[in-house]
């Protein structure tokens, strides 16, 4: 049995058939979020005023290096899939939807490319 | 059949605020609130990674005591962003969705993320 309306099924409106993939995506980085988060708060408790070498020498350490990294991807994955639900349930004109939704991804994937890359550059002493 | 006279359901600014929706779209603002405030944190990283003149800058920057109210509010929105998430989690799991158990987490939540976010902030300070 169909639930769609034979206006919704004549048009070809509807299902994409990719809400799951987005659901589960948006639950797994929340998931791995989690212990990522409670250890890089733990971290800047730790590190909360640190001066130049000393907030170097912590970001710079092999181990939160690659959490850092690993954080970031994370978060902003996270993040522009949280944005883009908002922005298909509050905004109802199709093209500044679909406006924000990219220009949201791509502004989260330079954030975490540069915030990556700043992580590496001290990791690597440069 | 889809047509544009049909009535649409009362939305945030109509419902009397109560403890089943408003902890729920609280958790969804402080989201987007943090997406914002990341912004924050890639720049520490970058002046970080720039030098100790543009490091110097930054921590000048986050000394100020508005930012620094602006950083404890961000403090709040992790938290309560995190302990809502948990409760979305467990949710989705078909546990503890009947009115009861959710106003009780919600009231759960909002204490728990106004404790956490002061213990954050005193045990940075004493560290």
């Amino acid at each position: 049995m169909s639930l769609r309306t034979p206006l919704g099924r004549a048009k070809g409106l509807g299902s994409a058939k990719e809400g799951v993939g987005h659901w589960l995506a948006e639950r797994a980085s929340a998931a791995a979020l989690l212990p990522l988060l409670i250890w890089f708060v733990i971290g800047l408790i730790a590190n909360a005023g640190a001066d130049y070498e000393a907030a170097r020498a912590w970001i710079g350490h092999p181990v939160n290096a690659v959490l850092l990294v690993l954080l970031l991807v994370t978060m902003f994955q996270h993040a522009q899939l949280g944005m883009q639900v908002i922005y298909e349930d509050y905004i109802h004109n199709d093209g500044l939807k679909l406006v924000s939704i990219y220009l949201t991804k791509f502004v989260a994937y330079l954030l975490a490319a540069a915030g990556s890359f700043a992580v590496l550059k001290i990791a690597f002493g440069g | 059949m889809y047509t544009d006279k049909r009535p649409l359901s009362p939305h945030l600014q109509i419902y009397k605020p109560q403890w089943t929706w408003v902890p729920s779209i609280l958790t969804r603002i402080t989201g987007g609130a943090i997406t914002v405030g990341s912004l924050l944190v890639v720049y520490w990283l970058v002046a970080l990674a720039c030098g100790p003149e543009a490091y110097a800058t930054a921590q000048a920057f986050f000394g100020n005591v508005l930012v620094k109210i602006v950083l404890f509010g961000f403090t709040w929105a992790l938290m309560f962003h995190t302990l809502g998430g948990i409760r979305h989690l467990v949710w989705d799991f078909g546990i503890g969705v009947d009115i009861r158990s959710a106003e009780r987490t919600a009231k759960l939540t909002v204490v728990a993320s106004v404790v956490l976010t002061v213990l954050v902030w005193i045990a940075a300070y004493a560290v």
